[in-house]
């Protein structure tokens, strides 16, 4: 049996735990990234749901916003779900709010509303094919304008909620708050074999 | 098909706040430094604990205006606190559009024998707990998030301490104990068997479990996440220290780094020479009467 792949959880703040118990269930071996070694110890990098605006000072405040750059240029997988995909950004639209700037993608925070507009949705995603992926939004952000090398897998209304450029994945919603492991198992599809 | 107000929405964004700290701010301004220094809630009140303490008389839901200009000042989300019981509060706070409600003991409670039924609501419901039983009759009534009580606004610990120690036993005994047991332990505890049986198979709380109730500083920080909470409310701990902008920079690091001690030497250097934590209150100095924490059971 080929070794599991070692897939880091950036674990400053949020759904850390979800995200680790989904890699294992989806066959890859879970770390928690707090620290440097912990970051190089990683063939790919999850940035789970939690707050933006405290992840984004965090990650500046503990030095591990550069490397985690580095690497990701260098081809290292990376996917942000909720603030992960905020974190990843280009630009935050209306907010002047600093991001890692790796997915050329301009997000909309809160996009759907506050905690009431929170939803569970049966979503549609083509590359997943059937059945539709049970999507859970939480104060949700959503993709506004997206550059020429972002492939759109999947919308919800009329906006981008799931969207890929090379190494790097976005959702807009929480995989890791399911049972579904399609969307971790697609993760670890990008994975140079 | 979309679903709205389900129990995996409102315990998803329970789950979306661990490993942070929320803080009990009473004007825009103040939520926007919690905010900078990387809070990831705030609480909107009239008055912290300390001084609702202080003040005494009837301590009620804060002013609307107040919450809803908070709500205006930062984009984390904005908790709010109702008295125990009241309806009425609850379904205000509901329809202005917070994002998480404290049921909550610091207030006057309304009603001095039931709890709300939070499973009626859209919005998601926090409620302090100071033992395993507690913690499940409120997850039975529909609390998506549960934190320990400690004796708010006393800037002392021991309490949160002997309640997170409780919360934790109460669910190690649970998960040794045989399966012949587990009915009387639901009578015992004074909780639901589906949940006291959730317990015993998972270890832990169907909800996200924080600390509140006494925390000061960063090593406190550090003491309550190794003793189990998932990330920490603080409530005067801040606003009451001769510098807020340090202190909550201080504990939110403490936080994200409860485990590595060099860490928390980092944050509390932080803080400088002429550092000042909240004053504390000997709890045996505090009469019966004037308790927070036992207040609803």
């Amino acid at each position: 049996m080929a070794p599991r792949p070692q897939v880091g959880v950036l674990a400053l703040q949020g759904d850390v735990d979800e995200h680790l118990a989904a890699l294992e269930r989806a066959g890859a071996l879970g770390i928690a990234v707090k620290t440097r070694a912990s970051l190089d110890a990683c063939e790919a990098l999850v940035v789970p749901g939690g707050e933006s605006t405290t992840v984004i000072r965090l990650l500046d405040r503990f030095a591990l916003a550069d490397p985690v750059r580095e690497r990701v240029r260098a081809g290292m997988p990376l996917w942000g779900t909720c603030m992960g995909m905020i974190v990843v950004s280009r630009a935050v639209a209306g907010l002047d709010q600093p991001t890692l700037g790796l997915l050329d993608v301009t997000v909309r925070r809160n996009a759907f509303g506050r905690q009431n507009d929170s939803a569970e949705v049966d979503l549609a995603i083509p590359v997943l094919g059937e059945p539709a992926f049970p999507a859970i939004f939480i104060r949700a952000p959503w993709i506004e304008s997206a550059g020429p090398g972002v492939e759109v897998l999947a919308t919800y209304g009329e906006h981008g909620v799931m969207v890929r450029q090379g190494n790097v994945l976005g959702t807009s919603f929480h995989p890791e708050l399911t049972e579904d492991p399609r969307i971790h198992r697609y993760f670890l599809g990008m994975l140079a074999p | 098909m979309e679903q709205k107000g389900t129990l995996t929405v409102k315990r998803g964004l329970a789950q979306m706040l661990k490993g942070g700290v929320i803080m009990d701010v009473v004007t825009p301004e103040q939520a926007v430094i919690a905010q900078e220094a990387g809070a990831v809630a705030v609480m909107a009140l009239e008055r912290i604990p300390a001084d609702i303490r202080a003040a005494g008389g009837v301590a009620r839901m804060s002013n609307l205006e107040l919450i809803r200009s908070i709500m205006d000042a930062v984009t984390i989300p904005v908790m709010a606190k109702v008295r125990i019981g009241h309806i009425g509060e609850a379904q205000v706070l509901q329809a202005l559009g917070v994002d998480f409600i404290d049921e909550s003991e610091v207030l006057t409670p309304a009603d001095d024998k039931f709890h709300l039924a939070k499973n009626d609501y859209t919005t998601p419901f926090v409620c302090g707990a100071r033992d395993l039983g507690e913690a499940l009759r409120r997850i039975a009534e529909g609390a998506a998030m549960i934190r320990s009580k400690g004796e708010a606004g006393s800037g002392n610990i021991v309490e949160a301490v002997r309640h997170m120690r409780a919360i934790g036993d109460g669910i190690r005994e649970l998960t040794v104990a045989p399966k012949e047991e587990l009915v009387a332990r639901a009578r015992d505890l004074g909780a639901p068997l589906d949940l006291v049986t959730y317990v015993a198979e998972n270890g832990k709380l169907p909800v996200v479990l924080f600390c509140a109730g006494g925390v000061s500083t960063p090593a406190d920080a550090s003491l309550m996440m190794q003793l189990g909470a998932e990330g920490i409310f603080v409530g005067s701990g801040i606003f009451k220290s001769n510098d807020p902008k340090a202190f909550s920079k201080a504990i939110v690091a403490a936080t994200t780094h409860y485990d590595d001690p060099k860490a928390v030497v980092e944050a509390s250097l932080s803080l400088g020479r002429d550092a000042a934590a909240m004053e504390g209150i000997d709890l045996r100095k505090i009469p019966e009467s004037e308790l927070l924490a036992s207040r609803g059971a």
